[in-house]
């Protein structure tokens, strides 16, 4: 048993029992998180492992810069589109190309709609059943559920009819005695607090909200032509204008445009009227949930910035959401992140799968280098063909640890919201005081797993609204004569310069994205990414400071080990991908150099 | 644990057995059944319990998910809670940690030989298979014993058909298609980056009404959606055979929705349906957007890079043939130089085993 102290000021115990979560479900990819609780079940220790890596900026190497975005789109399907933008970003940027008013519109819309979507589809599909108790539901009164579902929103499907047929298709699911998706939950469990109405009115919601879901990609859809995984331009966007003339029918017209109108209002609806009245009613009833699971969030925060309002331009003034970073929980001084600054973003792999020369440096993305390097530790119980328990005290993850000045940062919606709060924006001020002020709870309540949860949810619903307006401004500058939608200037290689740098960058919806890259003689000749779950989800620095996932676990109580369902909410709280995290670059297994930029 | 068949669920909710008949016999009657149909239908729900699928996770980003769950007809809600059994989704499912990974045993050990398996992305064999662990156990490990037993294996995407992205070169982590790994299984490739989620709900459907496996072609993909070219079906092809083509981004061309082939598409090397299913509920496909085919449910097309260089020596009228003299007359012109990933060799040394076919075409792996 050992007890230590981070530098970055958490307590350490592993002693006391070990519990283990593998798989973490309801998440992108693969994830193992490891606790320790002492004798009164509140976690000592906690150990986050990425278990997978596919190796795609290897791949990279020596491709056509201007196909990168869409082999890196395919790092995650879940938030997808975010790599591509970051990806075309990152080119535009080292080959210096600019970028027509429409496309970064264009861009604009497709990235909300990523946000409206996505954070939509992680409350209800992926963290809702951490609070909603869906047998619970089966004895709910359908007649009380209609009168609590009106008394929270004017949303018009919640008749008790409605609400009796859903009861009942749940019942008769049940009753099979086949419960799918929802076989083997943690249903019962004494940690799930709302009555049997409230779970009712969430299944209920749960179900309406996959069905919603799929129409509002059908923005993406218009504008890249499928979702999953649009397609994009290096230098503006794929789809061409034509509002005026003969053959309009084959290009962006009236009707697609009025298609994107009409699914933006009713997204925004659907998000006003389900989404955050459902968010604030589940969270009055776990207001215990804003002292726990802070970890790293009211200290470190960061976020590289999105949603340029002039193309071509990202500083804060032209960014909707902001640029910066949070230290030491100083909310009076947001300081300037500067993503081509090799003394500020930097990786480490101590205790990651990779192998560095000197594992005691960090390296700035630009001059990244990874190699495969998987070994268990010492301390390990098991094998490869069946790992019980990490070592992490050795290397015991496939993420990365990358730091900002050093230090392990926070990075997703809360992370956004806080730094727009502390640059006093007022559209981010609005929404969380009124939030705050109608669960009756302090600012510090933000720095929480109830925190993160609802964060996302006003992020949700600040998408929706940006939405709306971005596809007005698209209107009003077509309006204005401009159809333009790509730059081809310097499309050919031949007028490209010997060699570029660039660094392409995103708020994705699960936090700071950022893409660096190398273009020699008309080829890529390096490529890394730092994803949001790296920042969120990495193992310990050489110097042993934690990172949020696992600090966010700390001191929480877990009332049955056997059925830790508190780790869950927390975890979830993150919306963690594991893909996203572990697509490093490394060796092709036989004797490949590993590409190192000097 | 013995599952209550629709029936017994019935039968528990208090609805008499004459009730029961008269459902069998209406049913019956609307799917047009004849004589001996209510006897059948009454049959098989006295006894069928919803098919179990056990939707496992390799190496993959999650993109066939997402796009299963855009299926619009039928509506994935009734897809999950009326006519399969979803018992493992790691993306989806309630359980985590042992609870979850117990289901697999359960689920295995309780309808042996009687479950579908559904395998999203695929597996890497670089280090004994460590670059993908769950459960604390070698993905690959997981992967062959659940194989053993299903009735028939669906292979969602590129890369659990082909190898997709991680396969491409150098394939880091040595990455094989799920028909490799699962040589004496009937496996069904769904292919596409992602597929499309109402072809993936097709594809499903078919099974359970039909009780059959899709017939499939060479590389073991359904004929129904993936029998015919892009180009053949698409909406731009009378530009193609007018010679009126997109030159340049957003160029007037562009604008009038004219042909991408020398943009890059890979239409006329593709086979799918998005220019005839669309995508998102038909509301669009890359095409009619204005972007090229990338041709994302070939094999090996990552490699067939540059995405803007078009597909050389077409010819541009009368293009009559088969998937396979197109797909290998485009492969040859396209890349001599090109491996086709580490996996394809295999896979076509697989195919023979895989399926059996009768003298149509038609495989014998009826469920």
């Amino acid at each position: 048993m050992t007890r230590s102290r981070t530098p970055n000021g958490f307590d350490l115990d592993d002693g006391g029992k070990r519990i283990v979560i593998d798989p973490i479900t309801r998440i992108e990819g693969h994830l193992r998180v490891e606790v320790n609780v002492d004798s009164k079940n509140v976690i000592t220790n906690a150990v986050s492992s990425g278990t997978m890596w596919r190796g795609l900026e290897n791949i990279l190497q020596g491709r056509d810069p201007r196909d990168a975005w869409a082999f890196v789109q395919r790092i995650c399907g879940v938030c997808t589109g975010v790599h591509a933008l970051a990806s075309v970003r990152s080119i535009e940027n080292a080959l210096g190309i600019t970028i027509p008013r429409n496309a970064n519109l264009i861009r604009n819309i497709l990235h909300l709609t990523l946000y409206v979507h996505d954070h939509l589809v992680h409350f209800y599909h992926l963290h809702a059943l951490d609070w909603v108790d869906v047998v619970s539901a089966l004895s709910a009164d359908p007649k009380a559920t209609s009168t609590l579902a009106q008394s929270l929103s004017p949303w018009p499907v919640s008749s008790p009819g409605y609400f009796k047929d859903t009861q009942d298709r749940l019942k008769k699911f049940v009753g099979s005695g086949q419960l799918g998706l929802f076989k083997n939950g943690y249903w019962g469990h004494p940690a799930y607090k709302l009555p049997p109405e409230a779970n009712l009115m969430a299944v209920a919601h749960y179900l309406q909200a996959l069905d919603f879901q799929k129409e509002i990609v059908k923005i993406q859809a218009v504008f890249g032509g499928k979702n999953p995984h649009p397609m994009w331009l290096v230098g503006g966007v794929p789809s061409a204008i034509n509002v005026h003339a003969g053959g309009a029918v084959g290009a962006v017209n009236m009707e697609r445009l009025n298609l994107v109108k009409d699914i933006a209002a009713r997204a925004r609806t659907f998000i006003s009227q389900v989404y955050v009245p459902d968010l604030l009613a589940i969270a009055s009833f776990y207001k215990d949930w804003a002292h726990i699971g802070g970890g790293l969030s009211g200290r470190n925060l960061m976020s590289y910035g999105d949603f340029p309002q002039q193309p071509n331009d990202s500083s804060n003034d032209s960014l909707l959401m902001p640029r910066g970073a949070i230290l030491g929980g100083n909310l009076n001084e947001v300081l300037p992140v500067d993503l081509t600054n090799p003394d500020e973003i930097r990786e480490y792999v101590p205790h990651s799968w990779y192998r560095y020369p000197d594992e005691g440096k960090g390296l700035h993305p630009w001059d990244g280098v990874t190699e495969y390097d998987f070994r268990l530790g010492p301390k390990t119980k098991g094998d490869k063909k069946f790992i019980e328990s990490l070592d992490e005290g050795a290397k015991y993850s496939f993420v990365k640890a990358p730091r900002w000045k050093g230090n392990a940062m926070e990075v997703g919606p809360l992370a956004r919201f806080v730094i727009g709060y502390a640059m006093k924006r007022p559209d981010i001020r609005d929404l969380v005081d009124g939030t705050l002020g109608r669960l009756g709870l302090p600012v510090g309540a933000l720095f929480s797993t109830l925190g993160r949860t609802a964060a996302r949810g006003l992020e949700c619903q600040w998408a929706a609204d940006r939405l709306v307006e971005t596809v007005d401004a698209l209107m009003t500058n077509i309006k204005a004569g401009d159809i333009d939608t790509a730059n081809t200037d310097k499309w050919e290689p031949s007028t490209w310069p010997k060699s570029a740098k660039g660094v392409g960058w995103a708020e994705a919806p699960r936090g700071a994205l950022g893409h660096w890259s190398r273009i020699d003689n008309g080829h890529l000749s390096n490529y890394q990414c730092v994803v949001p779950t790296t920042w969120n989800g990495s193992p310990r620095d050489g110097e042993g400071n934690i990172a949020p996932f696992e600090a966010a676990l700390l001191g929480t109580p877990v009332v049955d080990p056997a059925q830790p369902l508190e780790v869950l909410r927390t975890i979830h709280s993150f919306d963690p991908c594991l893909a996203c995290a572990t697509h490093v670059i490394g060796p092709d297994g036989t004797e490949r150099a590993v590409v190192k930029v000097v | 644990m013995n599952k209550k068949t629709f029936y017994e669920v019935i039968r528990d909710q208090g609805i008499p057995r004459r009730d029961f008949l008269k459902f069998c016999a209406l049913t019956s009657v609307a799917m047009g059944l004849g004589p001996t149909g209510p006897q059948a239908v009454a049959k098989a729900l006295e006894t069928k319990p919803r098919l179990p699928v056990l939707w496992l996770h390799g190496l993959e980003c999650t993109c066939c998910s997402e796009s299963f769950i855009r299926s619009a007809h039928p509506l994935v809600q009734d897809i999950v809670l009326s006519m399969i059994s979803l018992d493992y989704d790691d993306t989806l499912m309630a359980a985590a940690g042992s609870q979850a990974e117990s289901i697999l045993d359960e689920i295995a050990a309780d309808y042996k030989g009687n479950y579908i398996l559904a395998v999203e992305g695929n597996a890497p064999t670089l280090d004994d298979g460590m670059a993908c662990i769950v459960g604390g156990r070698p993905f690959t490990d997981r992967l062959l014993e659940l194989g053993r037993h299903a009735k028939a294996v669906i292979a969602w995407g590129t890369c659990a058909s082909f190898g997709c992205v991680q396969a491409a070169r150098p394939n880091p982590t040595k990455v094989v298609p799920v028909s490799t790994m699962l040589r004496d299984r009937p496996v069904i490739n769904v292919p596409g980056c992602p597929p499309i989620g109402d072809v993936m709900a097709g594809i499903l459907t078919y099974m359970l009404t039909f009780d059959r496996l899709p017939e499939v072609d060479r590389q073991l993909r359904p004929k129904m959606f993936y029998g015919q070219r892009l180009h053949d079906k698409c909406y731009r092809r009378a530009h193609f055979d007018a010679g009126q083509f997109v030159e340049q981004w957003d160029d007037d061309a562009a604008r009038q929705g004219w042909c991408l082939y020398k943009m890059g598409c890979r239409g006329p090397t593709t086979y799918n349906a998005c220019t005839t299913v669309g995508w998102n509920d038909g509301v669009s496909s890359p095409i009619r957007s204005g972007h090229g085919c990338l041709g994302c449910s070939e094999d090996g097309f990552w490699d067939r890079d540059p995405f803007y260089s078009r597909v050389v020596a077409l010819t541009q009228l009368g293009v009559e043939a088969t998937a396979d003299q197109i797909g290998l007359t485009a492969l040859g012109a396209l890349g001599g130089a090109i491996a086709v990933h580490s996996g394809a060799t295999a896979i076509k040394g697989a195919l023979a085993r895989n399926h059996k076919k009768d003298d149509k075409g038609n495989a014998d792996d009826a469920l």
